[in-house]
């Protein structure tokens, strides 16, 4: 198998290409926080977060512009009514089957044979690429954290894209 | 979606994070995660293949199980093609890709933008 495609070198020349400054990606060097499972997966209660861009019918779409928003998708949505925006990738399979960027009916498959003990009412959305750090640091991880803490979630399965 | 695994840990709720980009992935050092070698926008597997998009989920719960150094990044053994052509592709940057910057809505459907300011009168 070959090397892992290197987005960071890409967005690298891409920037350079143009004339602008490189951007700057976060580097974490520190150890992570790490918090280990405290009961097995077919006990614990699961959500998912996904930064594809997915929202439902009847909600407001992600926009361009550092959007930090995030949607609520309740685990019993109508598949259909799902839809995908983002700027950063081809959408073409992700609107075909949004499991790919938004797998929540493979997990509602897997805790329906018990894998894991139950899927949160909640699954979270929001649109990634965006440029300001900060802003995912001070606004829409706090919210997301602070969502997850009254749902009493054990734990996340994040999906970026 | 790092800084997001990050807090939550913090905050005491065990994650773990899919990635397709591997160095993204590895600058921002989340605590769990689980290399998928796809193109960006199948991060979860491949459209309409129900056995993959399974086993790369049961593969990163079992890594949520199993990981016990913080920033682990563990690979998994799927590939996209037989070859990996989609790669070179992936990695040009030659050209003006960017798409406008606004604060507009962008809706799949058109009729999504009715939808929603319908749901937002009520």
């Amino acid at each position: 198998m070959s090397a892992p495609v290197d987005y960071i070198e890409r967005t690298r020349e891409q920037y350079a290409h143009l004339g602008y400054p490189p951007y700057r990606w976060i580097h974490h060097e520190d150890p992570p926080p790490f918090t280990p499972l405290t009961k097995p997966l077919r006990e614990s209660r699961v959500a998912l977060i996904a930064s594809g861009g997915v929202y439902v019918r009847g909600q407001v779409a992600f926009h361009f512009k550092d959007d930090t928003s995030y949607r609520i998708v309740p685990r019993d949505v109508d598949y259909g009514a799902l839809r995908v925006t983002h700027f950063a990738y081809d959408l073409t399979d992700a609107r075909t089957d949004p499991n790919v960027v938004f797998p929540l009916e493979t997990l509602l498959d897997l805790a329906g044979d018990g894998y894991v003990g139950e899927v949160n009412a909640n699954a979270y959305t929001f649109m990634g690429g965006i440029y300001s750090a900060r802003r995912v640091e001070q606004e829409l991880a706090p919210a997301l954290t602070e969502h997850l803490r009254n749902d009493e979630v054990d734990l996340a399965i994040l999906v970026p894209v | 979606m790092g800084l997001v695994a990050r807090q939550l840990e913090a905050a005491g709720i065990a994650t773990i994070c899919l990635s397709s980009a591997e160095s993204i992935t590895r600058a921002v050092n989340p605590p769990r995660a689980v290399f998928i070698d796809f193109p960006l926008g199948h991060t979860a597997g491949k459209p309409g293949d129900k056995a993959v998009q399974r086993a790369i989920l049961m593969d990163a719960l079992e890594a949520l199980e199993t990981i016990s150094e913080p920033g682990t990044i563990r690979p998994l053994p799927y590939r996209w093609s037989d070859d990996d052509s989609w790669k070179q592709s992936a990695q040009r940057s030659d050209g003006d890709d960017r798409v406008s910057r606004t604060d507009e809505p962008q809706y799949q459907f058109p009729e999504d933008r009715e939808a929603a300011e319908a749901a937002r009168q009520q």
